[in-house]
């Protein structure tokens, strides 16, 4: 049976689309050549890669003393990109996981991009951790490797081993998600190639997909148990991001409410970061059927609702600070917001607890200008939210003549870059050579939520929606 | 593995919605046809049931995968910090499985997920090296294909074209493997 939505239901898919319409719309940028916007894109994403990758060379050559770090700040830009991307990277997991256990259905349009989106986010966070390691070469001693490679055990009561497993585990069960779902898509490619090569390599991809009823119902099966795993696991990702700050005695880190409020910052600007990919996206290959101003409406509220929390949250911080009665805390937070650093406290505050509200507007929700500009300005935000967390909470210690300032280097701009470049690269080959929007899922959810009226039913004026459709895409 | 590596001549019927395909193959199969397989583009619930297959045991198989990576987890650490080397942090006990249930969550994550995903593709006989027998090739796009194996029929190939036919097919093609 197709799934059944209420009529009240605005419909996901517009512009009257059948199976045949979906296949084709979005198989088209796949199989053609590549555009002339997405040829200047990935020149310049590559061109910044090379710079990047030239800086990140030179800091791993020269050592960390490139980083503007000193003595008192010994995490900086390195640990604020860290969490940055870590956080951006949990939206796709999210949309595709626990907007399926809530069987939200707008997901359908958008999962695919976020999930590729999550993948390359948390790629780029991964990055930083090998970059703050300074011997990267050495990366592997973070693994429980037996006692002849050192003298010692890692220490798993350290959260930042914690971090190793929780990371890595994000990572390669969002990439088997990924993966699988693109899966009966693959097939669908491999179907339609005209050229040798394309069905050699999309069907080696395809794993011998055929469709067929039986491996459908595992299919349904396997998603499930997924999306209930992948479910506790985006949650105790940023969890654990969250105790490598929480679990420390530094005034400003050790806050009991991290987890829960580090969540709703991860989900709050993952949901900005899609909504900047998947609004130009729905321009550029013209899919403004398939995501359309409700998405946009859905995942802005999201957004809404997260950056309330995070709001919240910073209010929360800084009653208990007061609250607490200890002159550290106290200063920590006063310091701050009235400090020399409190450019970047306003900054975080206006960007992601004042500005958002403006989302409770009807017309700005649904506004593809306005969301873009919001859901830059929320990532903006973060970003300055990581940084006042990290930064500001060292540079004035317990001992006065130890206070510094932070002041990046051109290779703390540059490595920062280079994830840009990296990004972009890896989301434009993405966007090229793979489908963005999940055909299979979308085809699934068509007949219930399409403003199509069904051929087969008559007596049905146009734009009246029936409540059991069937159409036939060939009587037309 | 029976999916893939079909053989013989086959019946094909072509449908072309999804609600249509599930009412004919309870049409089809109160006729007295056995169906070989529905192939679809997209999973149509209720299917699989009409169809008579089996309920999957993959959540059996995924279980077994996350315990054995909780079993993993507990004895890692249990070996590492308990028994080979046993560390002292902060004056607490080397040993508590209670710091440890972060490390013990994402291995039973990673082992689960890891595990079901290699026994969905085994049960399936998916991989990189398969060919799979596509009974037409518009299924991954938008039709709903019906086969029908002969050999394992016994009523002849022009009333099983009828029934498709009766049953809303919109076209019934020979397939021979």
């Amino acid at each position: 049976m197709s799934h059944v939505t209420s009529a009240v239901r605005p419909p996901l898919v517009t512009g009257g689309k059948t199976y045949a319409d979906v296949t084709e719309d979005i198989s088209r940028q796949v199989e053609g050549a590549p555009t002339r916007e997405w040829t200047i894109a990935f020149t310049i994403s590559v061109v910044v890669l090379i710079y990047g990758t030239a800086c990140v060379f030179w800091t791993w050559w020269e050592g960390l003393g490139v980083w503007g770090l000193n003595k008192t700040i010994g995490w900086a830009w390195d640990i604020t990109n860290f969490v940055w991307w870590v956080g951006i990277g949990h939206a796709g997991t999210l949309i595709s996981a626990i907007l399926l256990l809530f069987r939200q259905k707008w997901r359908t349009a958008v999962n695919r991009a976020a999930e590729a989106m999550t993948i390359f986010a948390v790629l780029c966070a991964a990055s930083f951790i090998l970059m703050h390691m300074g011997r990267p070469w050495l990366a592997y001693w973070a693994l429980p490797l037996p006692n002849t490679f050192g003298s010692l055990w890692v220490n798993f009561k350290s959260p930042l081993v914690w971090d190793v497993f929780a990371i890595s585990t994000y990572f390669t069960v969002s990439l088997v998600f990924w993966y699988m779902g693109l899966i009966p898509d693959l097939a669908t490619i491999r179907d339609r190639a005209r050229s040798k090569v394309s069905r050699y390599i999309y069907g080696a991809f395809a794993m011998g997909w055929n469709g067929s009823a039986k491996t459908w119902a595992r299919y349904e099966y396997m998603s499930l148990i997924l999306a209930g795993l992948s479910t506790p696991l985006v949650l105790s990702v940023h969890t654990i991001v969250s105790m490598d700050f929480a679990t420390s005695v530094i005034p400003g880190w050790h806050t009991t409410i991290f987890p829960p409020y580090f969540v709703a910052g991860a989900i709050f600007s993952g949901f900005a970061m899609v909504q900047n990919l998947v609004l130009i996206i729905r321009v550029v290959f013209k899919l403004e059927d398939y995501i359309t101003v409700e998405h946009i409406e859905s995942m802005n509220k999201v957004i809404t609702l997260t950056g309330s929390i995070v709001g919240v949250a910073y209010l929360t911080e800084f009653f208990i600070a007061w609250y607490s009665g200890n002159e550290f805390e106290s200063y920590t937070f006063i310091n701050r917001a009235t400090g020399p650093y409190w450019w970047a406290y306003a900054t975080m505050m206006t960007c992601n607890v004042l500005t958002p509200q403006l989302f409770w507007s009807r017309t700005i929700r649904r506004s593809v200008v306005w969301t873009f500009v919001l859901s830059v300005i929320v990532n903006i935000g973060m970003w300055f939210e990581r940084f006042v967390i990290i930064a500001t909470s060292l540079h004035r210690d317990y001992l006065p003549s130890s206070w510094a300032m932070f002041h990046p280097t051109l290779f703390d701009i540059s490595d920062f870059i280079f994830t840009f470049g990296f990004f972009f690269t890896l989301f434009l080959l993405f966007s090229k050579f793979l489908p963005v929007v999940n055909m299979a899922e979308v085809k699934a959810v068509i007949k219930s939520s399409s403003e199509r009226l069904p051929v087969s039913v008559s007596g049905v004026a146009k734009g009246e929606r029936v409540a059991n459709p069937t159409f036939n895409k060939d009587v037309e | 593995m029976s999916d893939v590596h079909g053989s013989g001549k086959f019946l094909v019927g072509i449908f072309d919605d999804d609600d249509v395909v599930l009412q004919a193959v309870k049409e089809v199969k109160n006729a007295g046809v056995r169906i070989h397989e529905v192939y679809t583009p997209f999973p149509i619930h209720g299917l699989d049931i009409a169809l008579g297959h089996p309920r999957s045991r993959l959540g059996i198989a995924a279980f077994m995968f996350a315990l054995s990576g909780t079993l993993t987890a507990l004895a890692l650490t249990y070996y590492t910090e308990g028994f080979d080397w046993p560390m002292i942090v902060g004056g607490k006990n080397s040993y508590s499985p209670i710091v440890y249930v972060p490390i013990i969550f994402e291995l039973t994550v990673l082992f689960c997920a890891l595990g079901m995903v290699g026994t969905f593709l085994i049960s399936n006989g998916m991989g990189p090296t398969v060919k799979p027998l596509m009974y037409d090739l518009r299924t991954t796009d938008n039709k709903f294909a019906m086969a029908i194996d002969l050999s394992k029929n016994n009523i002849v190939e022009g009333d099983i074209e009828q029934i498709l036919k009766d049953s809303g097919a919109a076209e019934v093609n020979v397939k021979q493997f």
